[in-house]
């Protein structure tokens, strides 16, 4: 049965390292949903947030596959229950529908939305939540009119307490050996 | 693999280019055959090589593929990374399929391009191409230079990775600009990478459960791949075959890890293997599975592949372990290391019913198949196993046979007797046409004492024909076998059995080999008549220099045993 399942793939900060990892994705006609790519807690490493629906097999092979490329030190994958995961919307809004009627007002505080920029012509609201969240409240924004519209990659923390540190640790101990 | 002792680190720090900063890299990593061909972007780098002549040996192929398959060849044979160099653009692009066969077949190579000025890149340059994005998933790692800096230690990188772990293929590309900047050189080879962990600690608990297991087996049967050559486990794969009592059966990669005709070598796995091995893959209780990878070629279907046994698995990568089929005693490690430990654990056994088995199903295929072959009727076309099994009596079964791809590779896997270590070249997973003349090439170089006969089909020879421009300039001693069926045979036999007979694009207008031979300054016989082949192939083997030999062979002839795609190696067929 497929899933969906978070992948954090901790590697070195190298160009083209994101290409390699992309292609077994592509290889094996799996489609990436979400991808984020961000400095890690151990200084120096990199993280990539990678979400895609799977059978459970399945993602335990690309992980490995991931594993085996030389610059990836590690990769976890998780059921979205083993997670704390958001992601940040950005919605662009002509700013006199703002000033015209309350709606749009009510809209943003009924979603716990907040104001990121208003300018004369254009009014940028933020939304962090679920996807299932972004998206209802890019439903109801647009009637009133969004001009333009951006989610980002999930990004997401395991809830297990032993993770990439305690490997990492553990690597540099064995090679200072 | 190859021993890890370098040469002394260069101590006194010299300002020299690029270029000859690389060609001091390749000394310092003990090389000194290469393959490759010039060309403008890479032009500093052969300048340097001028120098070092001396030093390093550099092959000039006819064509970048033909110097990565040569470069396969002679790391193979040789046990070292085999080295291969080619300029930007096409001259890059050609080695694609070097490093796709390589990358299926674990074989260590590094190979180097040219780039044009970093400057230039991303602008469409003359024989521009992003071969670092192109040859991604067909290498184990790849880079590229931009700055002389970077090149050593960017090739102390490259020897470590390819040569550690499961081997594999890494591609170097260095932009020109890079090549003719001068630096400080100073070389210190690559022990370790932090992200990489090439050589899993074997688990005590998982060798004494594998020994458990295999101690409780009443039919074990040992499947053995090319990890155990790999591994440099000769002896240590030998006395736990033979402690263990258990028949062992071999894939195409694995063969010649075990003589032909050690009395537990149960013969060949998979699609053309031998009927015994198949049929007791569904029969035995416990499957030990030794640095081999479950290719379907050798499971055929998966799901009806040994669901009856409990699988053991000895494995460096810990990706290929439950990739294929499901395993119950995953024994991640070198198996060099695994299978010392494993014989220790077990218990000395013999299984006299097990192995009865076994002969009686060889008997069988012997009766159906191989008599026949072998020694066919007076009125039958010349068949290629009689030709192999006179190379193999003339040879003593102690040449280095190095096979292309389609019915002839079979038929010489099946019927050569291997009794030498590390005496099989072959494109095992990528199944690469036109690879055995230039892989030839490379092995001849590894081991100019050794005999290498190259045996190709009428199709595969003229992929990479080329090359016997490589062998005429070098004087090597390749003896070069066709077996002309005139047809892509393979094909045509599958045309045969599964598409009603419509022979498509499979029959084959050939030319006079011999004469395109002695062209290249090669002496080269024909053999039509069966009266004529023992004494034709006494000349081929026993000639001083190079010899192509063409028999014409009968034209459709099938390879049996078969399992047919989707179905289960329980389902082989005899014809």
């Amino acid at each position: 049965m497929k899933e969906q399942f978070t992948i954090s793939i901790y590697t070195e900060n190298l160009i083209g390292l994101l290409h390699r990892i992309t292609t077994i994705f592509t290889r094996r006609h799996s489609n990436i949903e979400s991808i984020n790519a961000s400095e890690s807690e151990v200084s120096g490493i990199h993280r990539y947030t990678v979400v895609i629906t799977e059978e459970e097999r399945k993602v335990k092979n690309i992980v490995k596959q991931i594993e085996k490329q030389i610059d990836v030190f590690k990769a976890f994958y998780h059921p979205n229950k083993n997670i704390v995961y958001q992601e940040i919307a950005l919605y662009k809004m002509p700013t006199n529908i703002l000033s015209q009627t309350r709606e749009v007002e009510q809209i943003v505080r009924k979603h716990h939305a907040r104001l990121l920029a208003v300018e004369p012509e254009f009014t940028i609201i933020e939304k962090t939540g679920f996807k299932e969240e972004t998206q209802a409240l890019f439903e109801q924004l647009k009637p009133h009119g969004i001009l333009e519209f951006v989610r980002s990659g999930r990004i997401s923390i395991s809830k297990p307490m032993k993770e990439f540190q305690d490997y990492f640790l553990e690597v540099e101990k064995a090679s200072k050996l | 693999m190859e021993s890890t002792k370098l040469k002394k680190p260069q101590s006194v720090k010299t300002t020299i280019t690029g270029a000859e900063a690389l060609v001091r890299c390749l000394i310092a990593e003990n090389v000194d055959t290469m393959f490759g061909y010039p060309g403008g972007a890479i032009m500093p780098v052969y300048d340097a090589l001028y120098h070092y002549e001396n030093e390093i040996k550099h092959i000039m192929t006819r064509h970048e593929q033909g110097a990565s398959h040569a470069a396969q060849g002679y790391a193979r044979i040789s046990g070292k990374v085999g080295v291969c160099m080619a300029t930007s653009g096409p001259g890059a692009t050609n080695l694609i399929t070097g490093l796709a066969d390589a990358q299926l077949d674990s074989t260590p190579l590094v190979c180097i391009t040219g780039q044009v000025s970093s400057k230039m890149i991303g602008s469409d340059a003359f024989q521009e191409t992003d071969i670092v994005s192109i040859s991604m998933p067909v290498t184990k790692w790849n880079i590229q230079i931009t700055k002389a800096k970077d090149i050593p230690e960017a090739i102390a990188k490259a020897f470590y990775i390819a040569r550690s772990g499961k081997p594999g293929p890494v591609l170097i590309d260095i932009t020109k600009d890079a090549q003719f900047e001068t630096f400080e050189f100073e070389y210190e080879p690559c022990l370790h990478i932090r992200s990489y962990i090439p050589n899993p600690q074997v688990d005590p608990k998982a060798i004494a459960l594998a020994a458990r297991v295999i101690d409780s087996a009443k039919k074990p049967l040992i499947l053995f791949g090319h990890g155990i050559l790999l591994a440099n486990a000769k002896q240590e794969f030998k006395d736990f075959v033979e402690k263990s009592g258990a028949p062992a059966a071999w894939t195409i990669m694995g063969l010649s890890a075990l003589d032909t005709d050690h009395p537990q070598n149960v013969g060949m796995l998979g699609m053309h293997g031998n009927y015994a091995p198949n049929i007791m893959t569904n029969e035995c209780d416990v499957l030990v599975a030794i640095g081999m990878r479950f290719d379907d070629r050798v499971t055929g279907d998966v799901s009806r592949y040994a669901k009856q046994a409990k699988i053991i698995h000895l494995e460096i990568d810990p990706a290929e372990v439950n990739k294929n089929v499901g395993v119950d005693v995953p024994v991640l490690g070198n198996c060099k290391e695994s299978l010392t430990q494993l014989t220790e654990a077990i218990t000395k056994k013999s299984y006299p019913e097990w192995n009865d088995r076994a002969a009686q199903l060889t008997a069988r295929e012997n009766e159906m198949v191989i008599e026949d072959e072998l020694f066919p009727p007076e009125e039958d076309k010349i068949t290629m196993g009689e030709v192999i099994r006179h190379i193999s009596d003339i040879s003593r079964g102690t040449a280095v046979i190095v096979t292309d791809v389609g019915q002839h590779q079979m038929v010489t896997q099946r019927y050569y007797n291997y009794k030498e270590w590390k005496s099989n070249v072959t494109s095992g997973g990528l199944g690469t046409m036109g690879f055995a003349l230039p892989a030839a090439i490379g092995a001849k170089f590894a081991a100019p004492h050794r005999q290498v006969i190259a045996v190709i089909g009428d199709g595969g020879f003229q992929m990479t024909i080329q090359e016997l421009g490589t062998i005429f300039q070098t004087k090597i001693d390749v003896k070069i076998l066709i077996l002309n069926n005139e047809f892509l045979g393979m094909v045509r036999q599958w045309q045969d059995l599964f598409f009603e007979k419509r022979y498509s694009s499979v029959d084959m207008i050939n030319p006079d080999f011999q004469m395109i031979a002695k062209g290249y300054g090669i002496t080269a016989e024909k053999v039509t008549e069966r009266a004529d082949l023992e004494k034709a192939i006494h000349r081929f083997l026993s000639s001083e220099g190079s010899y192509l030999l063409e028999v014409l062979v009968g034209k459709e002839n099938n390879v049996f045993p078969m399992i047919p795609t989707g179905a289960s190696v329980s389902e082989i067929r005899l014809s």
